[in-house]
């Protein structure tokens, strides 16, 4: 277990003009652990994991990173390249739209090499037998490596999708509803596969869903948001089994029974 | 005197169902008493009585509203009241097991690697650990050729088994029982029982809840009524 977190949220408010985006989040997240973001359309979480993942700056507060040389680093005062660098190798984002966070114009070999050139690897032998065994692990059928992902289905782009972003052991890997979109047998694939490879490669994970299955199949901790605020936090499944916050008790009581 | 692996003092549980105009339903109150180092303590009482409200207050699963629980499995007292999440989720890691009526299955996992997992977590290797899950569910008299399959279609007796499995495979020093032998037939009854009795004399502790007299009374150290932690209405 490691003493030092790795990514610190304080007071991080968002506004859209007179609009508000998410108002005062604040949290601690530490290597190898998972963090749910849930809550409705519209209640803030996707702002804030564009906060989060420097790609949206906050109205005030901050958020900071530890580098791997162990400095924290607060995002939004890191020069342009070196923001560039962690999104490119340390982080990863897993987009809801696969065509979002892939080149589909390219091969699905190359859509998982290419954040290996990113790092310095220029041996093509070596680049296309590692993404030969990631596509492997996440069960996209080797003999499709040269195939560009326009002809692949929207789970197998999915699972592209997170080949391309782990391939690099990313240290804290952000999410944006990763099954949203997805047939239920897909999901289920999907959510075992990230769940062994969260396991596996104990990277630090930022997840946002709005389906509570999810969070507490995925996640360690939760954020529930309501209408730009954290209004309940803590353990997933003490969230889940004993929610406080009224609005906690709605959600939790509109789930359907399967 | 030893230290107790668990210590519950004065916990109080209520739920207030936001969504019921508020109404504070109040289910537990001055909830008391410690389980030993090695020692199988019952939690006991009419069905309602909040028996298995304190295996939750003290797995963290449920939280209490005031009180006292200190767990120590060798490093220190934590009073899970009070400590943070990932204090939690460290002491689920190392210290307390939970042995839940139903098994929550994960799409897709198999059974002995669900069994398995509570070592691999701790960095046991993956080979040593799936021999010891295998060991176990053969002890457990669940069928060899299941065991490479989710449970998710298995039945009521084989899904506890994999439970019961799971909770003992990681000798965790406080393991929480809820009505583990509930739909298991006598042979496997009594293989439970051998689990208890054998950890027990390694230092485990259990805090449990059995139905079944016949298993409470073979493995039983202290009987807690739980209706003494009733709250007097008001």
């Amino acid at each position: 277990m490691s003493d030092v977190p790795i990514l610190v949220a304080e007071g991080v408010t968002k506004h859209y003009g007179a609009r508000l985006g998410c108002r005062d989040v604040g949290f601690e997240l530490w290597p190898g652990e998972v963090l749910a973001v849930v809550g409705e359309s519209g209640s803030g979480k996707t702002t804030l994991l564009n906060c989060l993942s420097a790609r949206l700056r906050p109205t005030t507060g901050s958020i900071r990173y530890r580098m791997r040389d162990g400095a924290m680093r607060d995002l939004y005062t890191l020069e342009e390249a070196e923001r560039r660098r962690l999104m490119r190798t340390d982080w990863g984002f897993v987009h809801q739209n696969p065509a979002d966070g892939l080149r589909m114009t390219v091969s699905a070999g190359a859509n998982v090499g290419e954040r290996l050139m990113a790092l310095g690897e220029r041996h093509y032998g070596h680049i296309r037998d590692t993404a030969l065994s990631w596509l492997e692990r996440v069960e996209v059928a080797t003999d499709r490596i040269d195939d560009d992902p326009r002809g692949f289905s929207g789970g197998m782009r999915q699972r592209l999708q997170i080949a391309r972003n782990l391939v690099t052991r990313p240290r804290l890997v952000f999410m944006d509803e990763p099954t949203g979109g997805l047939d239920v047998s897909v999901q289920a694939r999907l959510l075992d596969l990230l769940r062994g490879l969260v396991g596996e490669l104990g990277m630090a994970v930022v997840i946002v869903t709005h389906d509570l299955a999810v969070a507490r199949l995925l996640s360690d901790r939760m954020l529930v948001m309501k209408d730009g605020r954290v209004v309940e936090s803590g353990l997933t499944d003490r969230v889940l089994d004993d929610p406080h916050a009224p609005y906690t008790q709605l959600l939790v009581s509109s789930i359907l029974q399967a | 005197m030893t230290t107790p692996r668990l210590a519950v003092r004065d916990v109080a549980k209520s739920f207030t169902m936001h969504l019921r105009d508020g109404i504070c339903l109040r289910v537990l109150d001055g909830v008391t008493f410690t389980v030993a180092p090695g020692e199988c303590v019952v939690l006991g009482g009419p069905s309602g009585a909040g028996k298995s409200s304190i295996l939750k207050i003290v797995y963290g699963n449920y939280a209490a509203d005031a009180g006292a629980i200190v767990v120590d499995g060798g490093q220190g007292g934590l009073d899970l009241a009070t400590a943070t999440p990932r204090a939690v989720l460290a002491a689920r890691h190392a210290t307390i097991g939970y042995v839940s009526q139903f098994l929550r299955v994960v799409p897709r996992v198999a059974a002995r690697d669900i069994v398995a997992e509570p070592l691999i977590l701790r960095g046991i290797d993956r080979d040593e650990a799936t021999d010891r899950a295998e060991a176990l569910l053969a002890r457990l008299n669940l069928p060899a050729r299941l065991w490479s399959l989710p449970p998710a279609t298995f039945s009521g007796g084989e899904q506890q088994r994999i439970n019961v499995a799971r909770g003992f495979i990681a000798r965790y020093p406080l393991l929480l029982l809820d009505e583990p032998t509930a739909s298991l037939d006598a042979a496997n009854r009594a293989v439970v029982v051998d689990l208890i009795r054998e950890a027990k004399t390694e230092g485990g502790s259990f805090l449990g809840i059995f139905h079944d007299e016949a298993v409470r009374d073979a493995v039983a150290d202290r009987v807690i009524d739980v209706t003494h932690f009733t709250p007097a209405t008001p």
